[in-house]
Order: C-alpha cells, then structure tokens, then sequence
C-alpha cells in the first residue's frame, strides 16, 4: 500500500466520516440525558434535505449559500427533533416506537416537499456544495500535513471542533454533570432540585441540531442533490459509533474514523493487492458486521447511561 | 382503571387506532391545503384505490383492488413478523433484511429447481420463509446469550442482507443486466394470467392464499397454543413467567425464527408473484419499515394487522391516482407515519393514565401495611 | 423551649385510608429526636411531608418559629432541611464530590471550579468527622462512606435540620457505631437531628426524645432516658384487645420442612439471612415477625428457589433441594404464595382463568398436542371461583389486572392450594387488602394445617401472626432470635425482640 494511495485514501475517509462524527455527538447528548434517540436517521434527512433546499436557492444570491444551508440543516434538525422530545418526554411514549415513527415520517417528509418545491423526488441539483479548502502553513508539516490540511473539507474540521467542544460541555462544564445525572439516575438529579425535564429537552434539542448537522454535511460534501437514499444508514451507524466509542467524545470520533475508512474501503480495495480479490459488497457489509461484534464484545457490561431508555416519570421517588 | 374484561380491552385496541387513523387523514389534509391542493382529490383517489370505484367520474375499474391487494400483501406480513416479536416483547427492526434473505432463498429455489408447479411453489414458500426465519434467529440468538439489544443489530443485518443479496444475485446467479436474473420458469411462479384478467390486468397473483393462512397461523399459535401461552407470558412479565417456570431464553430465539419466517415468505411472494427474477437492490424498499407501522397501529392483533396492511396498503396503491390529481404521492407516507405517531402518543398517554391510578391504588395499598418498602412509604 | 420544628396536628389522607391522624411533632433546636413505630405507622409519611415531598391535609408547619408551607424539596432546602433517604440517590459512576456539589457547583468561568469544590468537602469532611475520600467513585465505596456523602450533600447545603430515614437498615455493626458518633458530633456544631427508626436499642444509646406513632395516631412524645425499652415497646405496638381467629389447637407430627444454617446474601451483597435454621412440621403454622429489611424477603426467596443459597441446605420432605431451580421444587410439593403477587404471582395482562393454570396449562387437561383447551381452563376457573369465593366482574374472562387485591390474592390461594403442595410458603397473605378478605384468607390457612400441611407464614403484620400462628419466630438482623410458642407469648414480648433488644434462646 503506497503512500500516494493513503493520500488519496485519507481525505475522503474524513470526508465518510465527519457527518457520522456529528450524528454520534448528537446521539451522545441524547442518550447521555436518558433519551435513546433511534430517530438521527430521519434527522440527518430533514438536515439534509433542508441544506440542499437552502443551497440551492441561494446559490445564485451568494457564494456563502452552502454555509448558510448548513445552518439550515441545524435548524430544521432542531424542529423536527421537537417531535421527539414531546413524545418521549412529556407523553412518556416508548422512546425506540417514537424515534422508528420519526425516521418514516422524515421519509415522507422530505420527498413530499421536494415535490411541491422542485416537482420531482429530489432536490434539484445545486452546482457545487462545499468547497474543499487548504490550510496554508499546516499543510506544509511533514507526512500529517498533506493527508490533514490539504484538500479537505472544512466540515471535518467542524467535526473536530465539535468533538473538542462536547468533552468540554459534557465533562467540565454544570451543564454537563447535570445533563449525566439525568441519564444515570434522573431521580437523584430531581432530588438535587435539578428540572429533569428541561435538561432532556436540552439533549434532544441538541442532538437534533448536530444530527441535522450531519446531514446536511452529508449531502453538501457527497452527492449533488437530496434524494431519498442520500443519508442510506448513516444515522444507524452513527448509533453504532456511539456504542463503539462506549459514549465519550473521543471514542465516537475514533469510531467515526474507523467506519468512514471501512466505507471508503470497498473503493480502494481493488488497487490494495491483497484485498483485491475481494468481493466488493464484503466491504459495504464490513462497518454493519464489524457493529454488530461490537455490541456483542461491548453488551455484557453496560457502559451506556444507566437511565437512557427509561421512561421518567416525576412522581415516582 | 384499564379495561376489566377481555371486551372492553377489545373495545380500547379498536378506539386507539381509529381514532389515530382519523388524526392522520386530518394532518394530512392539513398539510396538502397548506400545499395549495385540495385534500378531496386525496380522498378520492383513496377510495378509488380502495374499491375501484371513481366517485368523480363514477367509473369502476377492478385494476386498482388487485394493485392494493398487491401493495397490501408483503406489509400484512411484515406486520405480522413485527407484531409478533412486539407480543414477546421484542422490537424486531430486522424484518426488511429478513424478507430480503427470503426473496433471495425463492431466487434460488426458482432457477435451480426444476419441478410441477405445484411443488415448486411451496417449495419456495418454504425456502423463503426458512431464510426468513434464519435471519431472525440471529438477533434472537444474540439477544438472549448476550443480551444485545435486537433493535441494533437487526438494522445492522438489514443492510448485511441487502449487499449479500447483490453480491449472490451478481456473482452466482449471474445477473443478465446487473439488475435482475434470468426469469424464472413459469412453474415457480404465483401469478396467474386468469386473475390478472379479473382484476382487469392488475398484478394480483395467488401470494394472497398464502398471506391469510399466514395471519390465521399468526392468530392461532399466539392465541391457542401452549407455546404461545408462553410467549405472551414473557412478553407481559417477564419476572412472572421465569418464576413459573418457562425457559424466557429459548423462547426468545423461537419467537424471532417465527417472525423472521413471516417476513421471509413475504420476500418469497414478491419475487415470484409480483416480479418473476431475481432482483438487485440498490436500497431497502421499505417494507420493513412499514411492517413496523401496520403491527403498531393494528395493536399487534391478527386482525388488526390484516386491516392496517390494507389501510397503509391504499396509502401506496392510491399514489399513482394522487400524482395524476396533482398531489405528491408522498402524502401516503406522511399520513402512515402520523398515524404512527399518534398511536405511539396514544399508548403514552394511556400509560401516564395507568400510572396515575395504580400509583395510587398502589400507595393506598402500602400506606395500609408495609412501611418505607421501595418507595415512599407510610 | 426552643422549637426549631412544630408539625402541629397533621393530618394527611391516602385514598382509603388516613396515614397521618392529627399528629403533633415537636422537636427542639440541637437535640435528637427519634420517631418510633412498626410498618405503616405513619413515620415515613410524616417525614415526607416535613421534607416536601407531600403535602399535609390538615394541621400546620412552624420552622424556626414561623408558620411555613413546604411545598417541594426545594423550599425545605431552603428552609435549612435536608434528608438522608433510605435508598440512597447517588450517581453511582460519579465521584463523591460531584455527588456532592450536583446542582450547586462552584464555577470558574464556564467550567466547574473543581478545586474549590474537593477543598469544600474535605473542610465540611473533617468539621463534622465524616471521613470520605473526595474522589472516589460512589460505585467503589462502602456503603458506610455512601451514607456518609449523603450526609454531606445536605451540609454542604447548610442544612440545620437532617432527617435520617432508617439510617442503619444498611450498616454492619461497626458502622453503626460510627454513625452514632458522627450523629453526636453534627450536634455539637448546633444541627438537629431527627431519626426515623425501629430499633429501640439505637434509641436509647443516641436519642433524647422520642416521639412514638402507631397506625397512624400521635401516641406520646417521652424522654428517652426516662422510658424503659419495654415501655417505649409497649407504646409501639400495644393495641385494644384482637379478636383471634376460630381455630382449634395443632397438631404437628413430622418435620416437612427443614432449613438448617442458611445464608443468603442481599442486594447489598451483604449477608441478608445468617446461619438461620428452622424446621416446620405437618400440621402446624410456623409465624415469622419481623420489622420489613430483617431478611425476610432474602429467606423466602432463598426457599422458594429465586435467590441463590450461599450456604446451608433446604429439605423437602428429607428431599434436598437446596440446588433445584424454582419448577422443580415446586415439583417436589413446594407451595408458595410470594410476597409480591404482581410481580411473581400473576401475570396481570392475562385473563384470570389462564392464571389458574399458570403451574400446568402444558397439560392436559388443559391442553392437548401443545392445543389449549379453553373449555377446560375455564370449567377450572369457574371451580376455583366458586370453591375460593373469588370475585372478578365477568367471570373466568376477567383480567388480572383489573381485580381488586383482595381477590387478585384469593385467586393467587386458590391455584396454590388446589395444587396441593406439602410445604406451603407463604408471604404477606394479607398486605393491602380489607377485613373481610383478611378474614376469608386466615380461614384458608387454617384449614389447610389442619388438613396437615406444613406451613411458613411469613408477614410484617403482628396481628396476623399472633390470630393464625401456632408458633412463632422472631427473625432480626438476618437471625432467629426467639422462638415461641404462640399461645405463650404477647405483643410486648414479641415487641421486643422484633426491635433487637431481647434475644430468646433458641
């Protein structure tokens, strides 16, 4: 495996990975509150959607169109994860039934609009998304400065901000011990005088917004247009990140690496001489087989929020 | 307090959904005005679907009740595969990759098997649902030795399945065009020129027989067997049904094979009633998804199943006719997945209702004897 | 008379019944004040709502002097009240000082200021004695530190008043020693303490009054160095004269039963039964009494097969059972009616004739190549109906869920004893349920010793262990500690051993 081979290799990885980076951390905030939330599939949609919609139209207007839909995409991630939290926290639904619903509304959703937009299934094509940048000084370091600096996204590093900015929150801030408490034993967080349900709606807000993030990176950096079939899993594997990396900032960007080099995989396999004789859909299976050893190495000790998934309800003690 | 017979209960699974149903029509309707249409036009093109009848034109054309039966058919048994993992207690996201390892199995059987029709048929049948049921003894299986959480790694297998269908579709039964095999012989096949001229040249094919013995079976083994019993113990209290003996682990693998065989025959009757070859897939069509919806609002009952399929299935059927009146055929979607969301909300809102009253029949209870015992006591 | 706390004739209802009948709290500033009683007296209740977590019908509050309402934990905290639960509420993946300043955290800019916050804790540690290592994880310390921290989150709240809820129900004996000092200590930095308990010893050693209820009434407030235990026993659980049951005398023959030197550990993994032998004989009632978190639950669970024996052995009918699982004790003529009966008795979503057949519905009868036999199951709920007087608004087709205890309970009696068993268990028969129940289960019980069934009664009621028992054992602290027989004995004797204070040989 050549050099100029992982040089090539590396960008797009990082290009795979940073939206599944984002959704993770999304999923992070969720459930680190108690709120499993199995709906980043249908936010990355609406994310999507919503960011190649605002490009689009904005494209003619300013240069700074795909930034602006990127914001779109946190806004209407943010919207739609409402939903969700009213469900699953004041009406007490069963948090995987509504997150399922989410995901097939966003379906609908999605394509309804871009017919009544665009009168097709799709958005239309916008000319070019993001732009690839190169950070002047850094890509001049040896070995890590062309493979991180050169011709990258700057969506991943986003990514990386957000990562930074997660461990921060979530490990030295209030917030963030408060947001744990309520996802390890939200009935010792209430008895701290700490309003349960405010900071739940605080993680799913959150994890809308990065999971609409996502999305909206997904569409702007990978493809031309939103289609049905843009966000293909990407939500679940971003869930599966999340396991993988056992809930912490760092894991889920570890992981994020590792299922966007094993998606990039199947690409390259061929010029990789010993993969090369290889079946292409091995490498597609590769990132949902290596989740499901995951969970099975990762099950038996709960490292996930204790109380993530429980339905809290204010008046038991 | 909740429902104190077997009738009332009965009479709460009928409401809930009915009225969610209703709720959904009305979001619907909603949005296709704040769209600038005319929800009649929906209406319209739902009822054609439903009974052929054009109550515009007055016209009837018997086409449209084959194509629902078509439409309707797979979702029925995702549902069924659905609600019966749901009635165990187990969330089974896993039925498209299920009914794709089953369309994959009836792919097989169909080109290298050579016999009368009326082997080959349920020779497939079987095969399908055998596949099926493989697929869904994996999570089952994890589930109960690891404890994974099936809702995961049943996502994860639907997207295993879908890639391992290419890769045998293009590599061992050599796909002519990369999209399809070749076609199957005619005696692998459920349709039937005889009933596409009933139905005015609609799809229907036999695969319908084998999806009401389907929702009988679902019915039957759940509700009258010994083994069902034991299911629907487990799916209820667990702690109750480990106490009077039943084995909750071998139980669980048995009820997602069940399920997966369900989907998978599901996989089979598509491949060889609405299309004739082997397909590759570029992506999950859905079907499990759906599943999902119709067990959710069919209250995971055999008939409430049949009818959601049928409902959700003229959601699809109906979408040509909605298109060509000028409204996305997407509004089918949006309507399913508010229907779900509101049964979901409903359920929430029952369970906050039950809570309420056995919260407090349950501290009058321990108010009267014991003292500090769980929670707060006397 | 400083009063710092007056809860002056509270009363508080629950749907059915009152469990706060015009009760009067008066507790000066820097004492200890217990709060005595048996299950259901009304303590806990009272607590809560001193606490905000409930809040009373009738009566009034005065903190300090002032009338005050207390209408969440907020305001108490506020208020300087703070209280140190029975079940703890500790993150158990959190250090001890985040446990501590949840909620209140000490800032540095944006971030938490750390340092402060372990320099806060290891001042308030040292000033009050309460030794805690500030980084250490919840999930890695003894329960003794556990308890510790929580008695820190209420000082460094400032808390003046600190309500212990049953403090050493989870303590191992040198703790409680040490919890008795840290006790004394808080009072001489000026805290007032009240302690909920039943444990008469600890009373006496580190109380100064104490004020008893009993089912609910104020009976006295006394100074604890003027009242004996026995008296404070007797102001416990005296009551008007009980009827007791018809019942003609016993007549025991072999032993049935056998439990020779159990130990069982509990959810703590501490040891929750130690060394406990027992023998029950055909025909004869044994009673077990017991303050609820003696080791009761851990005993039956122990018997009945869903809790693992550490040590020890159960016999059946000279059958060891100790390793069979749960089916085939029950096999081997086991009968157990559990103590939770939604939870292991009933599968509350079924309908109430699958319930009856719960133990055998793989057999015919009831059911034929793996076929249920409907017809049957019903014609045996409709029998057992009738026979056992259950009442259920449509019949066999009734849901569980939806009978009232009383008769969810005499369904739960019916199955077991149509069963048969040699060896009845039977736990908390009566918990929740009305007179008239009470009376119709007592009657069952009876006549099935006399019927020569083995039975071990097992119940927090001391009523109904003195009307239905033949002989009585005391269980505290996970042992025997007197054995009597039921016709010889009374309240207070039984009183007071149930509070640890008087050990009969066994």
């Amino acid at each position: 495996m050549s050099f100029s081979l992982i040089l090539e290799m590396f960008p797009i990885a990082l290009m795979f990975a940073a939206p599944l980076v984002m959704a993770a951390l999304g999923g992070l905030f969720s459930e680190r509150s108690g709120v499993v939330n199995i709906a980043l599939e249908g936010i990355m949609m609406v994310g999507a959607f919503a960011g190649a919609s605002v490009t689009v139209v904005l494209e003619p207007l300013t240069p700074l169109a795909p930034w602006i839909g990127l914001l779109a995409g946190v806004v209407a991630g943010m919207l739609f994860s409402l939903l969700h939290a009213f469900a699953s926290i004041n009406l007490k639904a069963d948090q995987v039934i509504s997150g399922t619903a989410l995901n097939i509304l966003a379906g609908g959703m999605t394509v309804y609009l871009c017919q009544i937009l665009f009168h097709q299934q799709r958005t239309r094509a916008f000319s070019s998304g993001l732009r690839k940048i190169t950070v002047p000084l850094l890509e001049k370091i040896p070995v890590i400065g062309p493979i991180l600096f050169k011709e990258i996204y700057p969506t991943f590093y986003v990514a990386m901000a957000l990562v930074m900015l997660t461990w921060f929150v979530v490990f030295k801030t209030p917030f963030g011990l408060r947001l744990r408490s309520c996802g390890e034993h939200p009935q010792a967080a209430a008895s701290m005088g700490i309003n349960v349900y405010a900071i739940r709606y605080a993680g799913v807000i959150i994890s809308g917004a990065l999971a609409g993030l996502a999305g909206a990176t997904m569409v702007l950096t990978q493809d031309i247009q939103y289609t049905v079939t843009s966000v293909h899993g990407a939500g679940f594997i971003a869930l599966a990140s999340l396991v993988f990396g056992k809930w912490s900032p760092w894991g889920v960007l570890g992981a994020g690496l590792f299922f966007g080099f094993a998606q990039i995989l199947a690409y390259y396999a061929k010029d990789i001489t010993f993969l090369a004789a290889l079946p292409q859909e091995m490498f597609y299976i590769l990132p949902y087989v290596l989740t499901i050893i995951a969970l099975m190495v990762f099950a038996g000790k709960t490292v996930g929020p204790k109380a993530a998934g429980e339905i809290y309800d204010q008046g038991k003690r | 307090m909740a429902a104190k017979t077997e009738k009332a209960a009965k009479g709460r699974k009928v409401l809930i959904p009915l009225v969610a149903v209703a709720l959904g029509f009305l979001l619907g309707s909603i949005v296709v005005l704040l769209t600038g249409k005319n929800p009649l036009l929906m209406f319209n093109a739902i009822i054609q679907g439903l009974t052929g009848i054009n109550i515009a034109t007055g016209g009837f054309n018997p086409r449209h009740i084959g194509e629902l039966v078509i439409q309707a058919m797979p979702i029925i048994l995702t549902g069924l595969c659905v609600g019966f993992a749901f009635r165990t207690g187990l969330f089974n996201i896993g039925a498209e990759g299920q009914l794709m390892m089953g369309s994959l199995a009836a792919t097989a059987v169909a080109l290298t098997v050579k016999a009368p029709t009326f082997v080959h048929v349920p020779l497939i049948l079987v095969a399908g649902m055998g596949a099926g049921a493989l697929w869904g003894a994996i999570p089952g299986y994890l589930k109960s030795r690891f404890n994974v959480h099936e809702v995961v790694v049943t996502i994860m297998l639907n997207y295993t399945a879908l890639h391992f269908n290419n890769w045998t579709i293009l590599n061992v039964f050599t796909s002519v065009d990369r999209v399809k095999t070749a076609e199957f012989p005619t005696t692998a096949l459920l349709k039937d020129p005889w009933l596409a001229d009933l139905t005015n040249g609609s799809r229907l094919n036999w695969g319908f027989v084998p999806v009401i013995l389907a929702v009988i079976a679902f019915w039957f083994i759940l509700e009258k067997t010994t083994f069902g019993y034991g299911l629907r113990a487990v799916g209820f209290n667990k702690d109750g049904a480990k106490y009077a003996g039943m084995k909750v682990d071998r139980n669980v693998v048995l009820s997602m094979v069940i399920a997966g065989a369900f989907a998978g025959l599901a996989g089979a009757i598509i491949t060889t009633g609405t299309f004739s070859f082997g397909r590759t897939l570029s992506s999950a069509e859905g079907y499990g998804f759906d599943g999902i919806a119709v067990a959710l609002v069919g209250m995971t009952q055999a008939p409430g199943i049949l009818l959601a399929g049928l409902l959700f299935g003229v959601l699809k059927s109906a979408g040509p006719l909605m298109q060509s009146a000028g409204i996305p055929r997407e509004i089918g979607g949006i309507i399913q997945a508010s229907i779900v969301m509101f049964v979901a909300m409903k359920l929430g809102i029952e369970r906050i209702l039950d809570l309420a009253k056995g919260k407090r029949a349950a501290k009058a209870a321990l108010a009267a004897t014991a003292d500090g015992v769980g929670e707060v006591g006397v | 008379m400083a009063y710092i706390i007056e809860m002056l004739n509270i009363v508080k209802d629950f749907p059915g019944i009152r469990a706060n009948d015009d009760v009067t709290l008066q507790v000066e500033k820097g004492s200890i004040h217990a709060l005595l009683g048996e299950n259901g007296a009304g303590k806990s209740t009272l607590m809560s709502i001193l606490f905000g977590l409930y809040t009373p019908d009738g009566g009034s509050i005065r903190i300090r002097g002032e009338t005050v309402r207390i209408t969440d934990p907020n305001v108490a905290n506020e208020l300087g009240i703070g209280m140190v639960h029975q079940h703890f509420k500790l993150v158990h993946n959190f250090t001890v000082t985040e446990n501590i300043i949840l909620g209140l955290e000490p800032r540095k800019g944006l971030m938490i200021d750390v340092r402060k916050a372990a320099s806060k804790v290891a001042e308030l540690s040292k000033l009050y004695g309460l030794d805690v290592d500030p980084n250490a994880k919840i999930e890695d310390i003894s329960v003794g530190m556990q308890q510790r921290v929580e008695i820190l989150k209420m000082l460094y709240r400032d808390a003046e008043i600190l309500i212990f809820d049953e403090p050493t129900a989870v303590l191992t004996p040198q703790e409680i020693h040490e919890l008795i000092g840290i006790m004394r200590r808080l009072v001489e930095e000026g805290k007032t303490i009240l302690l909920i308990t039943h444990k008469l010893k600890e009373i006496k050693e580190v109380a100064d009054t104490c004020t008893v209820l009993r089912r609910g009434k104020f009976i006295g407030t006394v100074a604890v160095k003027d009242a004996s235990e026995a008296r404070m026993a007797e102001m416990m659980v005296g009551r008007e004269v009980s009827f007791s049951v018809d019942k003609g005398p016993a007549a025991p023959r072999e032993v049935v039963l056998e439990i020779q030197n159990l130990c069982v550990r509990n959810n703590k993994n501490l040891l929750g039964v130690k060394n406990l032998s027992l023998q029950v004989r055909r025909g004869e009632i044994l009673g077990v009494c017991g303050i609820d978190g003696n080791g009761q639950t851990e005993l039956i669970q122990a018997l009945t097969g869903l809790a693992k024996i550490e040590s020890g052995s159960v016999l059946i009918n000279g059958h060891n059972v100790t390793q069979l699982p749960v089916r085939q004790r029950l096999d081997r003529g086991l009968g157990h009616i559990p103590e939770d009966r939604h939870r292991h008795g009933l599968i509350l979503d079924f309908r109430l004739d699958e319930n009856l057949v719960i133990h055998n519905y793989g057999k015919a009868p009831y059911s034929r190549y793996g076929v249920l036999d409907f017809t049957a199951i019903r014609k045996n709920a409709e029998r057992l109906i009738e026979e056992f007087d259950v009442r259920a608004g449509k019949g066999p087709a009734t849901f569980a869920r939806s009978m009232s205890g009383g008769n969810q309970q005499k369904a739960i009696l019916a199955r077991e004893i149509d069963r048969s068993p040699e060896a009845f268990i039977i736990a908390q028969p009566t918990r929740g349920l009305d007179v008239g129940a009470i009376e119709y289960i007592h009657k069952r019980i009876i006549a099935e010793r006399d019927k020569g069934k083995a039975i071990l009664l097992v119940s927090l009621e001391l009523d109904e262990i003195m009307d239905v028992s033949d002989r009585i054992a005391v269980i505290y602290g996970g042992e025997i500690v007197g054995l009597v027989d039921a016709s010889k004995t009374n309240e207070n004797e039984l009183g007071l051993m149930m509070s640890g204070s008087v050990r009969k040989a066994v």
